[in-house]
C-alpha cells in the first residue's frame, strides 16, 4: 500500500474511530447518570438524523455553524487564531437590519440580497480589522478578536436598546422589523431556510479559495513562515486583511440569515453563541473547510437530539456538553497519532530513513494550523 | 510588517487554546450535572416506558430558556410543572437551556409530532414572536400558551394565548418588609434591563418601603442583561459597600445576589421563586410566582374542552402571586403589617400607583387624584423611576 494511501485511510479512520471512542466514553457516563448507552444512542439517532423532521431539525441548526466556523478556518490557514465570529454575526445582523429596513419596497431579490450583502459587508470590516490590527501592528489576532467580541456586543446593545429601537418593544428592546420582501425564506420543498445552502456553498468556496487558489497558496505559505512568505514577494499584509475580510463576511452572513429568515428584527437573541460554537467546529474540522459541513452536521444532529434526551430520560441539558466535551477532547487528541499508523512497518526495518522524513513531511496539520 | 510566531509556536498556541476551551466546557458542564444528578436519578428510571400507554395521557409540554433549578424564572415554571405532573393521567415534557432562536421552533415542533403534546407552554419572554406564533399556525389544534401577556385580538393565532401575573403587589408587600427591617433605610435593586416590567418591580418596592418608612430609598443598579453572575455579585457588592442593607433583584436567577448578601451579613428579599436556604440568616420575605395553580387551571379548562381566556392576568386576588414565609429576622409587628398590605392589595382597597406621585426628578407621572389600577394598561409602559429611587435610566 502506498504511502498517500495510508496517508487517506487515515484521514478517515483517525476521525470516525475517535468518534466512536467519544460514544463509548459517553455511553459510560449515560450509565453512570442511570440511564441505558444504548437507548440513548438509539433516541440521539431518532432525534439527530433519524426521520425527515428531526434530520431539517440537523439541517436547520448546523447553517449556522457552518457560517462562522468560517471565520476561524480561513484565517487559521494564515496561522492565525480568529476567535471574533459572535462580534461579526451580531454586527452583521444588526447591518443587515439597516440595509432591510432601508430596502424597503424594493423587489424581494433586491431586498434580501442587499440584507445578506450589508451582513458580509460588516462582519467582514469587523474581522478585517482584527487582521489589519495583526497586519500592521503586530497585535495578538487571537486577544484582539475576542474583545473585538465585547465591544461588538457592546455596540449591538446601544444602537437596539438606543437609536434602531422600535418604541413598541417595551420588554424585549429590538429594532423595527425589516420588510416582507427583505424576509428570507425556506428551501424548496423543505423546513430549512435559505441559510445552510449559505453555509454549503461558502464551505465550497473557501475550499477552492485556500485549497486550488493560488491565494490560498499563498496564504498557507504565510501560515508555515510568513516571512519566508514575504521575501518570495507575497504581499503578506493584504493576504492577511483580505482574508480576514472573507472570514468575518461569512459570519457576518449568519447574523444577516438570522436576521432575514428567522427573527425579522435584531435583538438580544441573536446573541446566542454560534460564533464560539463555531470555533469548536473549526478545531474539531481541523481548519480544513470541507470537512467543517460533516462536523457542523454532527453538533446540530447533537443538539437536536438533546431535547429528546431530556424529555426521554430526564437526562439535564448539559449532557450534550459533556458529550460535546468529550468529543473535543478525544478529536484533538486524536491529532497525535497521525502518521503513526504505517503500514509498511515490517519494510521499514530495511530501510528506516525515508519512511520517518516522509511521515514529518507529510504531517497535515502543520501547515493548517 | 509581520511578526509572527514559527509553526511549532503556532501549534502550541493552538493546543493550549484547545485544552482551555476544553476543559471550560467540561467542567460547566459537569458542574451543572453534579447539582442536577441527584434530581434526575429516581425518576429516570421509570421514564423509559414507551410512549403508547394504555390510556391516553394527557401530555403538557414545558420550554425553558435556562436550567430549571435556577432558584429563579426557570425554576418557579418548573415548579409549577412539578405540581402538575402529580395530577392523575397528565405527563409532563419538559426542555431545558432552549435559547430564544428557531431552536425553540424545533422544540416545540418536536414536543407535538415526537411526544404527542396537546398544551405547550413556551416560558421565555422571547418565545411568542416569531417563534410561538409560527408555531401556533403550524399546530392548529395545539394550545399554546406563553408567559409575558402579549397576546392580542385579531392579530395572534386563535389557540395562543398569554397570562402573566402582577409580581409588583408581591414587590410592594416586600418593600413594606424591607422598610421596616433595615436599620439605615437604605434598600438596594438589583436590575437587569429598563424595561416597564422590571421598573414597575423597582417602584412598587419602593413605594411598599416608603409608605411605612418615608425615610427609605431604593439604589438601583442595572446590569444590563438576565443573567450576568459576575456582574451582579459586583453590584451586591458595591451595594453593601455603599451602606445598603436590605436587597432584593429582578433578574433571571437571583441565586448569586441572595449568596452574597447572606456573606456580607446583610438582609434580602427573593424574586421569581423561593431562596430562602440560600440566605437562612437573612432571608426576609420574596416576591414568588405562583404557577402551580395558573398551570393547574389551564390544565382543567382545556380538558374539560373549554376555551381558555387568551389573556390571562393575576395578582394576590387571583392566586398568581405569592411571598416566601417571613423569615427569621421579620419582626411580628413587621409580619402585621405586611399582611396587613396584602390583604388590602387582595381585596383591592390599596392601590399602589396613585397621585399624587412625582419621579425622582420631580416630575408629576400620577397627578392628584387619580388612581391606576394593576390592570390599568399605561402602567405596562412605564418609564419612569418614583420619587426615593436613587439611580438614573440609561
Amino acid at each position: 500500500m502506498n504511502r498517500r494511501a495510508v496517508r487517506a485511510i487515515e484521514k478517515v479512520a483517525i476521525p470516525s474511530g475517535a468518534l466512536a471512542l467519544s460514544l463509548v466514553i459517553f455511553g459510560v457516563f449515560v450509565a453512570l447518570a442511570g440511564a441505558d448507552p444504548f437507548e440513548v444512542y438509539y433516541e440521539m439517532f431518532r432525534g439527530g438524523f433519524g426521520t425527515w423532521f428531526s434530520f431539517q431539525n440537523t439541517l436547520q441548526r448546523s447553517a449556522p455553524l457552518m457560517l462562522t466556523a468560517l471565520c476561524a478556518v480561513i484565517p487559521a490557514h494564515l496561522g492565525l487564531i480568529v476567535i471574533g465570529g459572535e462580534g461579526a454575526l451580531l454586527l452583521g445582523g444588526l447591518a443587515a437590519v439597516i440595509a432591510g429596513r432601508a430596502m424597503g419596497d424594493s423587489s424581494p431579490m433586491v431586498a434580501s440580497g442587499a440584507v445578506v450583502l450589508a451582513g458580509a459587508l460588516a462582519g467582514g470590516g469587523w474581522i478585517a480589522f482584527s487582521g489589519a490590527l495583526r497586519a500592521f501592528r503586530g497585535v495578538n489576532e487571537t486577544i484582539s478578536s475576542l474583545l473585538l467580541n465585547y465591544i461588538a456586543i457592546a455596540l449591538f446593545n446601544h444602537w437596539v436598546e438606543g437609536a434602531l429601537r422600535d418604541p413598541t418593544s417595551l420588554n424585549k428592546p429590538s429594532t423595527r422589523p425589516i420588510g416582507d420582501a427583505a424576509a428570507i425564506g425556506n428551501l424548496p420543498g423543505m423546513d430549512v431556510h435559505w441559510g445552510l445552502a449559505f453555509g454549503l456553498v461558502a464551505c465550497v468556496l473557501a475550499y477552492f479559495l485556500i485549497m486550488r487558489s493560488v491565494h490560498g497558496f499563498a496564504a498557507r505559505m504565510i501560515g508555515g513562515n510568513a516571512r519566508a512568505a514575504a521575501l518570495s514577494g507575497i504581499d503578506v499584509t493584504r493576504l492577511t486583511v483580505a482574508l480576514c475580510f472573507a472570514a468575518g463576511a461569512a459570519a457576518g452572513i449568519a447574523g444577516a440569515i438570522e436576521v432575514g429568515a428567522v427573527h425579522h428584527t435584531a435583538n438580544a437573541t441573536l446573541i446566542a453563541g454560534y460564533g464560539y460554537t463555531g470555533v469548536l467546529v473549526a478545531f474539531l474540522a481541523r481548519q480544513h473547510p470541507l470537512a467543517v459541513i460533516p462536523i457542523s452536521l454532527l453538533l446540530g444532529g447533537i443538539n437536536a437530539s438533546g431535547g429528546l434526551l431530556q424529555r426521554t430520560f430526564h437526562l439535564p441539558d448539559a449532557t450534550v456538553k459533556v458529550l460535546q466535551g468529550i468529543l473535543f477532547i478525544v478529536i484533538l487528541a486524536s491529532e497525535t497519532v497521525y502518521g503513526r499508523f504505517d503500514l509498511r512497518r515490517p519494510r521499514k526495518v530495511a530501510s528506516p530513513v525515508p519512511a520517518a522524513t516522509d511521515a514529518e513531511a507529510d504531517h497535515p496539520v502543520k501547515g493548517a494550523a | 510588517m509581520i511578526s509572527r510566531a514559527s509553526a511549532p509556536g503556532t501549534v502550541a498556541r493552538l493546543l493550549a487554546l484547545a485544552g482551555l476551551l476544553a476543559s471550560a466546557l467540561t467542567l460547566s458542564a459537569c458542574d451543572k450535572k453534579g447539582s442536577e444528578a441527584a434530581t434526575a436519578a429516581p425518576s429516570a428510571a421509570g421514564s423509559t416506558e414507551p410512549a403508547a400507554a394504555k390510556d391516553k395521557p394527557f401530555v403538557v409540554g414545558f420550554v425553558y430558556v435556562g436550567p430549571k433549578d435556577d432558584y429563579g424564572y426557570n425554576q418557579a415554571h418548573a415548579e409549577g410543572a412539578a405540581a402538575l405532573a402529580k395530577l392523575p393521567g397528565i405527563k409532563i415534557r419538559e426542555e431545558e437551556n432552549v435559547p430564544e432562536t428557531d431552536a425553540v421552533q424545533k422544540t416545540m415542533e418536536s414536543m407535538v409530532s415526537l411526544d404527542g403534546t396537546s398544551l405547550l407552554f413556551p416560558t421565555s419572554f422571547g418565545y411568542f414572536d416569531p417563534h410561538i406564533l409560527k408555531m401556533a399556525d403550524k399546530f392548529g389544534k395545539v394550545q399554546f400558551f406563553h408567559c409575558g401577556g402579549l397576546y392580542q385580538d385579531g392579530k395572534h393565532p386563535k389557540n395562543a394565548g398569554s397570562y402573566f401575573g402582577y409580581i409588583d403587589e408581591a414587590q410592594y408587600v416586600a418593600g413594606v418588609v424591607a422598610g421596616l427591617t433595615s436599620k439605615k433605610s437604605k434598600l438596594g435593586f438589583i436590575a437587569a434591563k429598563p424595561i416597564p416590567q422590571v421598573l414597575r418591580n423597582i417602584n412598587s418596592f419602593t413605594l411598599g418601603a416608603r409608605s411605612v418608612n418615608p425615610k427609605a430609598t431604593t439604589t438601583v443598579v442595572f446590569t444590563g442583561d438576565w443573567s450576568l453572575p459576575v456582574k451582579e455579585a459586583e453590584a451586591a457588592n458595591s451595594l453593601v459597600d455603599q451602606g445598603v442593607d436590605v436587597l432584593t433583584m429582578h433578574v433571571d436567577s437571583p441565586k448569586v445576589i441572595v449568596e452574597t448578601a447572606e456573606k456580607r451579613g446583610i438582609y434580602v428579599s427573593g424574586y421569581h421563586a423561593n431562596q430562602s436556604v440560600l440566605a437562612p440568616k437573612g432571608y426576609l420575605t420574596g416576591a414568588e410566582w405562583n404557577w402551580a395553580k395558573v398551570y393547574t387551571d389551564y390544565v382543567k379548562m382545556v380538558r374539560e374542552g373549554q376555551t381558555p381566556p387568551h389573556l390571562l392576568r393575576g395578582g394576590f386576588k387571583e392566586g398568581f402571586i405569592k411571598l416566601s414565609p417571613y423569615g427569621a429576622a421579620v419582626s411580628a409587628e413587621t409580619k402585621t403589617k405586611a399582611d396587613d398590605a396584602k390583604a388590602k392589595l387582595t381585596d383591592g382597597t390599596l392601590v399602589i400607583y396613585k397621585g399624587p406621585l412625582k419621579d425622582n426628578g420631580g416630575k408629576v407621572v400620577i397627578a392628584e387624584g387619580s388612581s391606576k389600577p394593576e390592570t390599568d394598561i399605561e402602567l405596562e409602559k412605564m418609564n419612569y423611576l418614583v420619587e426615593g429611587v436613587v439611580g438614573k435610566l440609561p
